[in-house]
């Protein structure tokens, strides 16, 4: 997980590229629809399928938000999935509709859509989707797709964790290896904690005027990815490869002595890496590692533009008795020029360390034929001493209707590192869904 | 000469005549997990609480098998309900002699993950049946001794006794009765470690689907709880052309309607 220094930015992505986004998405639903009028109006009627949840959802803080509220997070939600098929052709649609308590509007959210098209040796995705890259567990060097941080720390269900990007997914299937290859044609940043109910560090915290700059959307800036895949040993083996940018904000302030105004925006990124996964000493043992390449400042002078950097993740997963799996990780970033770091970062900010280190734990206890589940996951920050613990309760009352009890407790390390600064934003959540 | 003929007949040992529990084993491990060339179910367990509350797992489940019975199998299932777990997919190579690869596709955030349950002792979905005893067990994993030979309803059938060799599963033997002629297993009991018994596994329905008796009905139930599975096959085939890319990530994450239909 990629630390969080600075106050994000309100998502204030350019008209333009809203115009341009909205656009695309009605292009997008009109051809879905005329296909789906396809598929059932043709002789052969499409198999259609549709799904969902009602879902409450709930996070109480352990004191009041930065704006005075007590929830981090208060909504009723409804989801609908649409499935259609009709060979060579897959629809599916995964639309939200919530009610959002804490800032009291209602909202429709469109979390995937997308036209599957299947041969025998390849496929197409285009539409919204989720891509899904890596080994780590809430721990991400090869996963460059956009995640929503506030879900997680929030206490909202995991899958929100992820958010969908709007591109074209190319899948190849020669028999020596498999291969995804994608193009996203507009950005979508990482969504981070809430200034209005989270309490973070901010280095600037006078500074009002704040601006965020997305990447402009054109052909230039076009995000491509490249994953080849196959089987070697026994090893689940993957190399990837990603051209595009941070999904982080760093911040450019108009003069850094006495600022009076910020600009958030997404530096250049290339990403080199691979992933190994494979049965070993009894459990499942995971490795990847990355090379982040910060093209716009590969000396590493530039104080507001990441320096490059090398990720590693080790992994490994064991079951111990019945029911009961431990999942246990260590990760860690070593910067690149760091002395030019250094001499670079400016005196009022915070310095981050050459090698920055994680270490996870997660068990897992299955109880009563498998409908109670007794979790708890922690990330401890090594380099830094802070820390988050995430108890959680979840009990499946029937096969429709479920709910989860659990909590987050940040601490420990500085004001400014990826936990520590949470600190003040400990809260237990409730989730309750009936599915159908 | 007719005489002594006679007479070597009835000096030699009963056990030349009859087949050996190895054998037997062998066969019931071939009749029960590696029918035909490649397999198709559609499954629906029920799970039922002592208080007789139910619970629904519907799946399709694909075998293939890649050489003789004993060997190497890849399985692949899909599930259709509960709600929670539509759509998901889970694979299983399975080895003889070590432990299997197992992954699982959570359609929610779109993610093939290998997982590392142990297949000796887990629960299948939360029902009375663990992994190894819907895929079978390794038949040198215990040793085997023929109880008697005895009618179980009309069948005529072998007991055995089979002793876990490493004390890795969680009951200390099991009686099988194994129908001489199909070599299906109709009835099994496990007893734990003070002796008791603790699980009855009883085959309550067997059709022939393409010339192989197999068992389209089932039950374990767990004595001690009060809990019991019921599994039905709803639709079985075999021998249909399972190709070997099925059981690739790729088809995880998009399984072909034309097979887990």
């Amino acid at each position: 997980m990629k630390k969080q220094k600075y106050r994000a930015a309100e998502q204030q992505s350019s008209r333009a590229v809203v115009l341009l986004r909205n656009k695309l998405i009605s292009l997008f639903t009109f051809c879905s629809s005329a296909l789906l009028l396809y598929c059932s109006a043709s002789s052969y009627a499409a198999d259609v399928s549709l799904h969902g949840f009602f879902q409450g959802n709930y996070s109480l803080g352990s004191r009041a938000n930065p704006d005075g509220g007590d929830f981090k997070w208060a909504e009723e939600r409804v989801q609908l999935k649409l499935d259609a098929s009709k060979e060579p052709f897959k629809l599916f649609l995964k639309t939200d509709a919530f009610y959002d308590h804490i800032d009291e509007k209602a909202q429709i959210e469109l979390r995937e859509s997308y036209v599957d098209y299947i041969e025998k040796k390849w496929d197409l995705r285009a539409g919204r989707q989720i891509i899904t890259w890596g080994l780590g567990d809430l721990i991400f060097i090869n996963d460059v797709f956009p995640k929503d941080y506030e879900a997680f720390f929030s206490g909202r269900p995991l899958e929100y964790m992820k958010k969908g990007v709007d591109g074209a997914k190319i899948g190849l299937y020669p028999a020596f290896a498999s291969f995804e290859f994608i193009a996203i044609p507009i950005f979508e940043p990482n969504n981070y904690t809430n200034a209005r109910r989270f309490y973070m560090f901010d280095p600037m915290p006078n500074v009002t005027n704040r601006e965020e700059k997305d990447p402009a959307t054109n052909f230039e800036n076009t995000e491509f990815a490249l994953r080849a895949y196959r089987d070697i040993a026994g090893f689940d083996t993957s190399v990837y490869l990603y051209r595009g940018f941070y999904r982080k904000p760093y911040m450019i302030p108009d003069d850094i002595n006495s600022t009076a105004k910020v600009t958030y925006h997404y530096p250049k990124l290339s990403v080199y890496g691979a992933s190994l996964q494979g049965r070993a000493l009894d459990g499942v043992l995971s490795l990847e590692a990355g090379y982040y390449d910060s093209r716009q400042d590969s000396s590493g002078t530039d104080y507001t533009v990441s320096n490059s950097q090398t990720k590693f993740l080790v992994g490994y997963q064991r079951q111990l008795w019945e029911d009961f799996t431990v999942g246990l990780q260590y990760y860690n970033e070593y910067m690149h020029q760091y002395s030019e770091y250094v001499k670079n970062q400016p005196s009022g900010l915070p310095k981050d360390k050459r090698l920055y280190q994680i270490a996870t734990i997660r068990l897992t206890q299955l109880l009563m034929h498998q409908t109670l589940k007794l979790s708890l996951f922690s990330f401890y920050g090594m380099s830094e001493g802070d820390y988050l613990i995430n108890p959680e309760i979840k009990y499946n009352f029937s096969d429709h209707l479920w709910a989860a009890v659990g909590g987050n407790v940040f601490g420990g390390g500085e004001k400014w590192s990826q936990f520590g600064q949470l600190d003040k934003n400990d809260n237990i959540y409730l989730q309750l869904r009936y599915e159908f | 000469m007719r005489h002594l003929i006679v007479l070597l007949v009835m000096l030699l040992p009963f056990e030349a005549f009859a087949i050996s529990v190895e054998d037997v084993m062998k066969k019931s491990q071939a009749a029960f997990h590696y029918q035909g060339k490649d397999f198709k179910a559609r499954v629906v367990m029920k799970l039922i609480s002592k208080g007789g509350q139910e619970r629904i797992r519907e799946l399709s489940m694909l075998r293939k098998n890649f050489g003789e019975a004993g060997g190497e199998q890849k399985f692949f299932m899909y599930f259709f309900q509960p709600a929670d777990v539509k759509d998901m997919t889970f694979m299983v190579y399975k080895y003889p002699a070590k432990d299997d690869d197992r992954w699982l596709f959570v359609p929610a955030i779109n993610m093939v993950r290998r997982i590392a349950a142990q297949d000796k002792t887990s629960s299948f979905v939360g029902s009375d049946f663990t992994y190894e005893d819907v895929s079978g067990r390794d038949i040198q994993d215990d040793t085997h001794t023929m109880v008697k030979e005895e009618k179980l309803g009309s069948r005529d059938c072998y007991v055995v006794k089979s002793a876990t060799r490493k004390g890795d599963v969680d009951y200390a033997h099991k009686l099988s009765w194994v129908d001489k002629g199909n070599f299906l297993p109709l009835k099994e009991e496990y007893y734990d470690k003070k002796g008791e018994l603790a699980r009855v596994f009883s085959a309550d329905e067997i059709k022939n689907i393409k010339g192989f008796p197999t068992i389209t009905k089932r039950v374990m139930k767990n004595l001690l709880s009060g809990h019991r599975t019921e599994v039905s096959y709803v639709k079985a085939d075999y021998n249909i052309g399972i190709e070997d890319s099925l059981f690739s990530e790729r088809f995880l994450k998009q399984p072909p309607k034309k097979w887990i239909e």
